[in-house]
């Protein structure tokens, strides 16, 4: 009966590999000194064990050089194990370059999906196989999570500010994806599932996406123009608000002194509750445009200011900020 | 005798530590912020009223000085002054909390409650209601401490009038001063933490 | 009263006055102990009723025994009521309080009317708690993570709060008391290295009640006045921080699990030594250790919040940290069993539960291993890998080492024996329908299936099954003691003063012990297990 159970999860992506590894060598190390324990227990109370209560163990009080032993040798093995783990942790902190962007909002009871080409999935997640893919994502509401246990990943979903994971899925396949942080009622059926199709099919399931409202890009710059942002984020830095062309990824210097590097938490805030970090040398005149904007209409503007960088025809956009004054001398 | 008491001395002390961690939460809390929102901070403080803040101040440590002189009255078997004192002890109490009132009063009648109906004029009003949700939590627990204390007082203030303290034994008066001056400490951190933000250069 | 009482009914605490009023006025820390057993073991069944309940539900993946509101609040309610109304005073408030003042020569603890308040605060916060559970219960597990806490749930969470902010109290009160005991009431000779390791971990568990109570107590008030005044700490529309509330909570509870654990591993300590015939091997590395627990223990908290948005560097310092504090738990593990080495072991009932407590606190504490690992913590992080783990620690570890120290002490309380066989039969019992049950949520866990889950995919129910049906033979073996030692309570033959031989002072009284614990000032001339000096005859 029991052959029927795995033991882990289906091996997916870059990651499951080097943790499940970890998680042999820690079964390893834990199993050797549980046995150990169990043996030495079991070996004493056989050997030493006195029916009548009446005699007395040996005059024992302690060992010095035992007791820093048994401090040392668990010490250095949790190190061994300390430094392990984190060298996989470190990678799944820092994504790849050219990452495949994935957005998604997580709201009691369901995970929204949105691909930059502008499609849009509930509680179904298409990526393909062998290219790295980075999800960023946010909760509308309370605190959610988000879990690919075939992918060895999770990350709290924290409204208010941006989480992220990233993976690239090795095999195909149909995966779990659970909320993994309590969020009430229907906490168990906030699942979902990703599928993980090769290159060719992703592109087919992308161009019958049944995409409407055209590419996240496309879609923030409209929300753009609709919201009149245009009417102060003049291109050419003269406008009452600074322009926007360079600013994902570059370090702001804010009236406050302080410096921020304008990523999506940052942009986020800026729209949401703009007072909060404004930049140096403006007024405080930005309204909010909290209530005006949703959770995915801001993740679209993300996607627009990001695109002001350069890259996909941005090309008025392209100066970085070190290039800034030369973008002024051209209008 | 002697034993309980430095037990009831050590017990007190140690329920001190327990107070300054039960304040530490909301001291962690107003840190944070502060660092995270130094402008919203600097905006919120500038909304408490000074010179109340700074009279009640100079009222609790007033306070602290009579209650030092009736634990010493008390030690030195002098029953009416330390009722005198004692009662001092209670009215500048008593006068901290009623500005405190006046105090909260004005906030509501700007709207500065935090909650659905807060209004606040000014750039960073959401991070002032964070601002003032501490401001009210903190001086409120304080102004709890106070009221508890006053309650302590009384019982105190009784057993003085019916002669129960000599220089054998005075520990309750001692134990009521120890948190009393506790109290008083709060508030001599509470004060610049919530009104002095940022407050250089705006007295001109 | 006088030494020659032992005739045919000598005076007790007992037996001293038997009416109603006399038990709820005592001030005599053995009668106000045993009232916390008969609460403590009243939230046990509470909490006990609630996990079968869970277990009957996950027997089948679809979610056809309660409603998903009702499953919520039944693993809340279990949560709440295991954890602070179990877990947290089982040994302290019971035995704690029953041996402390015996161990040290006193004749009480150094607050006796303290002690009592410390019993009806309890009581009054578990009132107000379960009454939150009982009038349409609460939601949240019994973390309380806003905003699901503060504007989510629909549920009873300002009463559950306000339940255990008093009943935090009583906790605060509890450590206050002891550690003024200890430092003030010992009996002359009774240095501090000379003290019971028992007593050690009570005094570093006070150290943390007295530290990290106000801290919840706190935190949990922020949550009420979010929830009720709308103050706004946590609130992420004003720039709040939700991770903020995590981080308060678990600076109190992550030392809440030494709370719970602690004060059992003292008591394992005691039992050990006592069945081995033996001084504890290295007395002074397993004190400190206690010491050493209790103060780093405060410095691991974000352990539990890997995967929010913390940053990769404070990670980092936060899960070595977790590496190192393990390394005391390890020494103590080490020195028990080095205990055992050469000495002459009595296996009778309590040191049976001793063997128990060591299997199950190995497991749960090399498992911890796993979840202080960063790169696996990604994977494990709120699965029931989680849930298995501390099941190990806290149930495995902390009940069962209140199970050694309770059929230790239990003939110096009631001056009465139990049934040995019974009480083997029931350490066995628990501790395979505890594997049974819990074992299998480590795969679980790594297989990926997330904690408070109403309903799972399909392929996670043979595992479940049989969780379940471990937990129906873990529920025989906590049921059987609740049998034989109310039996004992009232028929169970004599004990004497001294059934097993043991040293400590609290057995140098006879049993039930005076009202007032000794005849005579006791005077400590050795240290705390000299067994081998002794010679054995059955008293
Ligand atoms: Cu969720
Ligand atoms: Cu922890």
């Amino acid at each position: 009966m029991l052959s029927g159970i795995p033991l882990l999860p289906v091996q997916a992506s870059t990651l499951a590999p080097q943790v499940d590894a970890l998680y042999y060598f820690i079964v390893a190390v834990t199993a050797f000194f549980g046995i150990l324990v169990a043996i030495l227990v079991t070996a004493f109370a056989l050997k030493y064990k006195d029916d009548t209560g009446l005699k007395v163990g040996a005059p024992i009080t302690g060992s010095v050089p035992l007791e820093i032993g048994w401090s040392l040798i668990p010490f250095f093995v949790a190190v061994a194990i300390f430094a392990w783990s984190a060298t996989i942790f470190f990678q799944y902190t820092r994504p790849p370059e050219n990452t495949l962007e994935i957005y998604s909002t997580g709201k009691r009871w369901m995970w929204r999906f949105q691909h930059l080409d502008g499609q849009r999935e509930i509680n179904t997640l298409h990526v393909p196989v062998g290219r790295p893919v980075k999800i960023t994502f946010t909760s509308e509401d309370v605190l959610h999570d988000l879990y690919i246990p075939a992918f060895r990943i999770k990350a709290d979903a924290i409204p208010g500010r941006y989480s992220s994971i990233w993976f690239e899925a090795t095999k195909t396949g149909e995966y779990h994806l659970f909320c993994a942080e309590y969020c009430g009622t229907r906490h168990s059926g906030m699942i979902g599932t990703v599928y993980v199709m090769e290159p060719n099919d992703y592109q087919a399931w992308l161009s019958n996406g049944g995409v409407t409202g055209g590419s996240m890009q496309a879609r923030g710059e409209q929300l753009f123009q609709q919201l009149a942002c245009t009417t102060c984020h003049l291109t050419d830095g003269k406008g009452r608000g600074p322009s926007l062309a360079g600013v994902f990824g570059s370090q702001v210097k804010l009236t406050s002194g302080q410096t921020v590097i304008a990523d999506e938490s940052y942009i986020r805030e800026s729209i949401l509750a703009p007072q909060t970090k404004l930049v140096d040398g403006y007024q405080p005149l930005m309204p909010t445009f909290q209530g005006l904007v949703n959770e995915d209409g801001v993740l679209s503007l993300i996607e627009y200011v990001k695109s002001l960088n350069g890259g996909a025809g941005a090309a008025q956009a392209s100066a970085a900020p070190a290039t800034a004054p030369a973008q002024g001398e051209r209008r | 005798m002697a034993q309980q008491a430095e037990a009831s001395t050590l017990g007190m002390w140690i329920f001190l530590v327990t107070e300054v961690m039960f304040f530490g939460g909301l001291f962690t809390a107003y840190l944070i912020y502060r660092i995270w929102y130094p402008e919203a901070w600097a905006e919120g403080s500038r909304e408490l009223d000074i010179q109340l803040g700074a009279f009640n101040t100079a009222v609790l440590i007033g306070s602290s000085l009579t209650m030092a002189l009736a634990v010493r009255a008390a030690q030195t078997n002098k029953q009416r002054a330390t009722v005198g004192w004692l009662i001092s002890t209670m009215v500048l109490g008593l006068v901290f909390l009623v500005v405190k009132f006046f105090e909260y009063k004005h906030k509501y009648d700007l709207g500065h409650i935090p909650g659905p109906n807060f209004h606040f004029e000014g750039v960073h009003a959401s991070q002032v209601e964070i601002f003032l949700s501490l401001y009210f939590a903190m001086t409120g627990l304080h102004a709890l401490h106070m009221l508890i204390g006053f309650g302590i007082m009384t019982a105190i203030t009784i057993m003085a009038v019916r002669g129960r303290f000599s220089s054998e034994w005075s520990t309750p008066v001692e134990l009521a001063g120890l948190y009393w001056h506790f109290v008083d400490i709060v508030w001599i951190f509470l004060f610049p933490l919530l009104y002095l933000v940022d407050r250089a250069g705006h007295f001109a | 009263m006088s030494t020659t009482a032992a005739a045919a009914s000598p005076v007790t605490y007992l037996n001293e006055k038997t009416t109603v009023a006399s038990w709820l006025l005592t001030k005599d820390h053995k009668r106000i102990g045993l009232m916390y057993m008969l609460t403590v073991t009243l939230a046990f069944v509470v909490g006990a009723v609630f996990a079968g309940l869970i277990r009957l539900e996950l027997a089948t993946p679809a979610g056809d025994l309660l409603s998903s509101d009702t499953y919520n609040r039944v693993f809340t309610a279990h949560g709440v009521a295991m954890v602070f109304f179990v877990l947290i005073p089982v040994v302290p408030a019971v035995l704690g309080n029953f041996v402390l003042p015996l161990m040290l020569g006193a004749k009480d603890v150094a607050f006796p009317k303290l002690n009592l308040l410390s019993w009806y605060v309890f009581i009054l916060g578990m009132t107000v708690t379960f009454s939150a559970i009982v009038m349409g219960g609460v939601d949240t597990g019994w973390t309380f993570y806003p905003p699901f806490s503060t504007e989510g749930s629909d549920s009873n969470v300002m009463l559950a709060g306000v339940g255990i902010f008093i009943t935090g109290f009583s906790s605060i009160l509890t450590g206050l008391n002891f550690m003024v005991t200890i430092h003030r009431m010992r009996a002359p000779g009774l240095t501090w290295f000379r003290l019971p390791l028992f007593v050690w971990a009570l005094y570093a568990t006070s150290l943390i009640q007295v530290l990290g109570t106000p801290v919840v107590a706190i935190t949990v008030l922020m949550v009420a006045l979010e929830r009720f005044a709308h103050l706004g700490f946590f609130d992420p529309r004003l720039g709040g921080d939700p991770v903020l509330f995590q981080h308060l909570f678990w600076f109190y509870s992550h030392p809440a699990v030494y709370i719970m654990i602690l004060p059992p591993m003292g008591a394992i300590s005691e039992v050990i030594a006592c069945f081995s015939r033996k001084n504890i091997f290295g007395y002074s590395f397993v004190a400190f250790s206690s010491m050493a627990i209790a103060v780093f223990g405060f410095l691991v908290w974000a352990h539990h919040i890997f995967v929010a948005g913390i940053s990769p560097y404070s990670a980092m310092v936060f899960s070595f940290l977790t590496y190192a504090v393990a390394v005391p738990s390890a020494v103590k593990t080490f020195n028990w069993t080095a205990t055992l080495y050469r000495g002459a072991i009595w296996m009778r009932a309590p040191m049976i539960w001793v063997f128990g407590f060591l299997g199950l606190f190995l497991v749960g504490g090399l498992t911890g291993l796993f979840t202080a690992s960063l790169g696996i913590d990604i994977h494990i992080h709120d699965t029931y890998f989680v849930v298995a783990h501390f099941h190990y620690i806290m149930v495995g570890g902390a009940i069962m080492g209140y199970f050694a120290g309770l059929h230790f002490w239990w003939p110096k309380m009631t001056g009465r024996m139990y049934n040995d066989t019974a009480a083997k039969t029931s350490a066995v019992l628990v501790f395979v329908g505890f594997n049974l049950t819990f074992f299998p949520q480590f795969i679980l866990g790594y297989l990926g299936m997330p904690r408070r889950y109403h309903m799972y995919p399909p392929e996670f129910q043979v595992l479940n099954v049989m969780s379940t049906g471990g937990a129906a033979i873990l529920a025989v073996g906590y049921l059987l003691p609740m049998i034989y030692l109310t039996y004992s309570f009232f028929k169970g033959e004599q004990a004497g003063s001294n059934p097993w031989m043991a040293t400590g002072l609290e057995w140098t009284t006879q049993s039930p012990p005076l009202p007032h614990n000794f005849a005579d000032q006791p005077v400590v001339t050795e240290g705390a297990y000299e067994y081998s000096k002794r010679e054995m005859k059955v008293a």
